[in-house]
């Protein structure tokens, strides 16, 4: 068996979701609270029961749905009827065709981005909570708790207050106001850890094995894979939005490597449900310098990732020891892809020119994604000419000391004579 | 040298349910080797075949992951403290 950190409920209805099954050994154990594998401490996930779908009826079916990651309902590990549960409905986000962006990194083919700012906490994360929650609820948990680096503890804050569970999570001390303002405003319990992520997400490591946390659902620790399939609805959505196809290359910010990892197994998916066609596609990962041990293994050529302790201005993708790195560089090495890093000037940068060519506020997470798609293309990485998709997870309202020197460009008195002083008519 | 070592959920079948064992000795290595000696069977668990640290095993010497240290070789004091967690958590 494996670690279950509550009795596994003998009947629960998650849809479409089977067993789990551990990446590594692909020993199967019963859905439950679990997130390793006794066998050899690989992490488990969900395996599906997709037998009975017709690829005709499942793409109606989809189509019909609602405009949430709930259309995607038959493909997660949630019950039918979840749209009708307190939920945050996220997802549905736009895939924005970023011809200015394009145009000034030299793309001759259609470069999009998928902006996820716009979901209710104003990140990716509102996607795998919402999974989580639905795991949670199956669990029978009454609190929800995650290590954070900030978007995770809004998204799970605003989540139980409206699915009605009580609320602890933890994340590092010295984050961005924006980001513990956000995370403490719907009422739960907001605990900042003296330490970086890593400490943060050892500690609820320990928690979870100790009375103190029974009964709590730790959404990216025992739930982790409910949760992570959340981020599968990414790889849907892109797909769908481009008239169901693949697109030819994506670039995707690594923290702990979940999230790309998860959109490979959606395009995979995909293929094999028969919903789009099958053909080569790339996945590029992005990374900040100060926290690039991805990167580091990638280039390096090593399958294995030694960690680090992060300095960057990239609080959300500040985890020097990535759970998913390894699966990271498979996948990057399996599609022809890549992973890269920018310093924090390049983040800033970046941010900057995804706001001026295309109206789009992204957290230092997104200029991390920006900033490597553009050191892609100068460094003949990634081609120009393939329809790529780069992936902002975060609103910059969250992270504005970054670009604290934008602001006023002039201050005049209310005159005319001002404003043609000013050099502004 | 005598450490404590906190043992996770995944593994306390080897421990009849304990949560902190002790076991003996000068390094991380001799003090596996001796929760092994007391726990049969655990050492399999932490370790891979060819003697190393699993991947998905993060061990930690008083608050410290040891992969920043010397690994299977990290020094043990008397009184240090050994945490052995899952590596597969946490999320972004």
């Amino acid at each position: 068996m494996a670690t279950a950190t509550q009795a596994p409920v003998a009947t629960v209805d998650l849809g479409p979701a089977a067993a789990l099954s551990c990446r590594e050994c692909g020993t199967r154990f019963p859905l439950g609270p679990s997130f390793a594998c006794l066998e050899c401490f690989g992490p488990l996930e969900i395996a599906y029961d997709f037998d009975s779908y017709q690829a005709e009826q499942l793409r109606e079916r989809i189509e019909a749905g609602p405009a949430s990651i709930w259309r995607y309902a038959p493909l997660l590990p949630v019950p039918a009827d979840v749209a009708g549960k307190p939920n945050l409905n996220p997802g549905w986000t736009p895939l924005v065709k970023a011809d200015n962006l394009g145009r000034e990194l030299g793309f001759t083919a259609q470069l999009h981005i998928k902006d996820d700012s716009g979901n209710p906490t104003h990140s990716f994360k509102d996607r795998v909570v919402a999974c989580a929650i639905e795991a949670a609820r199956a669990f029978g948990f009454t609190t929800l708790s995650c290590s954070s680096t900030g978007n995770l503890a809004g998204a799970v804050g605003a989540a139980a207050a409206r699915a009605g569970f009580k609320s602890c999570v933890f994340i590092p001390h010295d984050l961005e106001q924006g980001k513990v303002v956000m995370a403490g405003v719907y009422g739960g319990e907001l605990v900042g850890i003296e330490g970086n992520y890593d400490d943060v997400n050892r500690f609820c490591s320990e928690l979870i094995g100790d009375p103190a946390g029974e009964g709590w659902g730790f959404v990216n620790v025992n739930l982790r894979p409910y949760y992570g399939e959340g981020s599968k609805t990414l790889a849907y959505e892109i797909c769908e939005q481009l008239g169901w196809r693949l697109p030819e290359q994506i670039v995707i910010p690594i923290a702990s490597g979940s999230q790309l990892t998860k959109i490979d197994k959606g395009l995979q998916e995909l293929i094999r449900l028969g919903l789009v066609e099958d053909r080569p596609y790339r996945i590029f990962g992005a990374q900040a310098e100060g926290c690039s041990p991805v990167s580091a293994a990638f280039k390096a050529g090593h399958d294995v990732i030694r960690p680090v302790k992060p300095d960057t201005i990239a609080k959300s993708l500040a985890i020097g020891n990535p759970a998913d790195g390894p699966y990271v560089l498979d996948i990057a090495r399996r599609t022809g892809g890549a992973v890269e890093d920018v310093t924090d000037a390049e983040v800033v940068a970046a941010i900057k020119l995804l706001a001026r060519t295309e109206g789009i506020f992204a957290e230092t997470a997104g200029g991390v994604t920006v900033g490597v798609l553009k050191k892609l293309v100068e460094t003949g990485q990634l081609d120009p000419a393939k329809e790529t998709v780069a992936i902002n997870t975060g609103d910059g309202l969250k992270t504005l000391d970054a670009v604290s020197d934008a602001g006023l460009t002039a201050t005049i008195r209310p005159t005319l004579d001002s404003f043609r002083a000013a050099g502004l008519a | 040298m005598s450490a404590s070592v906190r043992i996770p959920t995944i593994l306390r079948t080897y421990t009849g349910g304990a949560a902190e064992v002790t076991a003996e000795g000068a390094t991380l290595a001799a003090v596996i080797a001796d929760l092994d000696a007391s726990h049969p069977g655990i050492a399999a668990r932490i370790l891979d075949d060819a003697g190393k640290l699993r991947r998905f095993v993060n061990v930690y010497v008083n608050d410290d992951d040891v992969r920043f240290d010397q690994g299977l070789e990290t020094e043990i004091k008397d009184g240090s403290s050994v945490s052995v967690i899952p590596a597969v958590a946490g999320g972004c």
